[in-house]
């Protein structure tokens, strides 16, 4: 099957259907919650959840001993709760910087996981097979239900971000000053680290515990290039979310063999490079075109700068000068001479140049701000 | 003095991190009006006096009123000018936006500011002479530009009383005499407001009231009757007379 066969059947065929859905669901509901802890500087946090969510999947099967995806998926929000809120712990009550605890977390719990993964394998449990998807992802595996799943906490998720909206962008902003404001920053704070949880833990059946993180800040980075506008960033994050979604599956499906979570972290990183270097405002091809813009205006400008410091000495500030006294000056060139006459700034006759009202004007209002 | 009214009481208030006392026992009681300087050296606890009375930070023992009333029911008539580097201006908003901040507090839960709040929000950024930049991204604003633009936030908020980080810290001096003209204008509006300060040599033309402190309270006082070379000897250690009296 190749992309365009992909695309014609993505609407006809329930399987391929169910799983685009799924992946572009989590991509923008990651892309969205993503950008939340990209802004707290938090980036980190979403791995360590995610490992941290890893023995509570390995626990919720050996208690239950099925594999219902959403008790698992219960397992993995307990523990990855019980993790962010240890990792919260440790940061405000000793004097561990965060990245610290946020390591000393993600490798515990991931540890233990992996034990417990290990120790479930020894067991002789028919129905053993099949738990490590969780650690690299499995978009296969995601049926109607888990869509449905997805979609409504993506709901809830959206209602709760506009209700809120005012609140989460102050706290984001300035902790300490919404306190002032009589907030309970609190509330705010743990509301939106539930909903990161809960989109760790959507993704993880799709997506895995290694590469869960990079669904969240690989759509956010992207987005944070096009725009300064909180709001813009949000949508936007939500949307390349959704499209390496699409994109990361449509190409693993039209491969074979190609396990689609990796594929949906590569395109999402592909969002990210084209922003860095493509985006207007940051990123570092304009700031490059911009810097070579600026030497050659600055040439232009100093150049004028001395034709008008010479032109001042004189009542007519258009009395003709020769070209040659330009020659001593750095950064001069025939070029600057003929693009200050494009600009209409000087007038040249001969060998001679004379400053015009507008370039004297041009002139003196050069440094002023 | 005995008639004016107590904007701020503060008693028995104790701070500490680690066993390590960051304040020590400190009263003060500022009358309503006054425009107050916050004076003492680095680590005398200066910002975290104001920390603990705005509840930033929670003080082992102490309690602080506002007009009466415990603070936590007054909340409303306080407003509060954070140090410039404690955000990240690189936050995706505008210097407008960020000023509009200083009205969620009124506002309330999940309700959004509307119209009158946008009106107060651009008087505030006009009284700060930040107008013309107000659709400007924050991270495209000088330090002064920044400073003032958190002026403009908490002046919005329409409080009674102000507390200011270190409002002048890393400004140039056009901002500055931008900023105590507009402090200045507060206290003749009756408001109270209170300084982290650290230029010593300013204390006497920019305030009428100052608090030494380090980790326990100097002293606290009119500028007229306590700030001599005494409290500041005490409070630093050395004899600062020359600095002072230029």
């Amino acid at each position: 099957m190749d992309i365009k066969e992909y695309f014609s059947l993505v609407f006809s065929d329930y399987t391929l259907r169910t799983i685009t859905l799924g992946t572009a669901i989590l991509g923008a509901i990651c892309g969205m919650l993503g950008s939340f802890a990209v802004l707290r500087k938090q980036s980190l946090l979403g791995d360590a959840i995610s490992h941290a969510a890893l023995p509570g999947i390995a626990l919720a099967f050996i208690i239950t001993g099925t594999k219902d995806t959403n008790l698992l998926l219960l397992g993995a929000l307990v523990s990855g709760l019980i993790g962010t809120f240890w990792i919260r712990g440790m940061i405000t009550k000793t004097h561990l910087k965060s990245d610290t605890a946020l390591g000393l977390i993600l490798s515990l719990f991931f540890g233990f996981g992996m034990l417990l993964l290990t120790f479930i394998q020894k067991q002789p449990n028919a129905n053993q097979a099949g738990l490590d998807k969780y650690l690299f992802g499995q978009a296969a595996t995601l049926v109607e239900k888990d869509v449905t799943l997805m979609a409504i906490v993506t709901g809830v998720c959206l209602v709760v971000l506009l209700l809120f909206w005012k609140e989460f962008k102050i706290l984001l902003f300035d902790a300490d000053y919404t306190k002032t404001l009589g907030f309970n920053t609190r509330f705010i704070d743990v509301l939106i680290t539930f909903f990161i949880v809960l989109a760790i833990v959507l993704g993880l059946q799709t997506v895995g515990v290694v590469l869960m993180s990079a669904m969240l800040l690989a759509p956010a980075a992207a987005a944070r290039q096009w725009t300064n506008k909180l709001s813009v960033m949000i949508v936007l994050a939500a949307i390349f979310g959704a499209f390496s979604g699409v994109f990361g599956t449509a190409i693993s499906a039209s491969q074979n063999n190609l396990s689609t979570g990796p594929v949906i972290v590569l395109v999402a990183a592909v969002f990210v490079l084209f922003s860095f270097i493509f985006s207007p405002g940051r990123g570092i091809l304009f700031k490059q075109i911009r810097f070579w813009q600026n030497r050659r205006d600055l040439k232009l400008q100093k150049t004028l700068q001395f034709m008008f410091d010479i032109a001042k000495t004189h009542e007519d500030i258009s009395h003709p000068h020769a070209i040659k006294i330009l020659n001593n000056f750095q950064g001069f060139t025939r070029g600057s001479l003929k693009e200050m006459e494009e600009k209409k700034w000087v007038e040249v006759q001969g060998q001679k140049w004379s400053l015009t009202q507008d370039g004297y004007n041009a002139a003196e209002n050069l440094y002023k701000q | 003095m005995s008639s004016k009214k107590i904007a701020i009481r503060v008693d028995d208030l104790t701070v500490a991190y680690n066993y390590k006392p960051v304040l020590w026992d400190i009263d003060l009681t500022i009358p309503e009006g006054v425009l107050m300087a916050i004076v003492g050296p680095n680590g005398a606890g200066k910002s975290t006096l104001i920390k603990s009375i705005l509840g930033i930070i929670d003080p082992i023992a102490g309690s602080v009123t506002i007009y009466d009333k415990p603070y936590a029911k007054q909340r409303k008539l306080v407003a509060y000018v954070p140090q410039k580097g404690s955000v990240d201006w690189d936050f995706p908003t505008t210097a407008l936006d960020v000023v509009m901040m200083g009205t969620y507090g009124k506002l309330g839960w999940i309700k959004r500011p509307g119209q009158k709040e946008k009106k107060a929000s651009l008087e505030a950024l006009e009284k700060v002479g930040m107008l013309p930049f107000k659709n400007r991204q924050i991270s495209q604003l000088s330090g002064g530009q920044q400073q003032r633009v958190f002026l403009a936030r908490a002046l919005v908020q329409n409080a009674a009383i102000y507390f200011m980080d270190e409002p002048f810290q890393g400004v140039d001096a056009t901002t500055e005499i931008a900023i105590i003209n507009i402090l200045k204008e507060l206290r003749k509006a009756g408001k109270t407001v209170v300084v982290v300060h650290h230029d010593l040599q300013t204390v006497p033309e920019y305030f009428d009231w100052v608090t030494f402190l380090n980790v326990k309270k100097i002293a606290t006082g009119p500028v007229k009757d306590i700030f001599n070379d005494d409290n500041l000897t005490k409070t630093y250690g050395i004899n600062y007379k020359v600095a002072v009296n230029q």
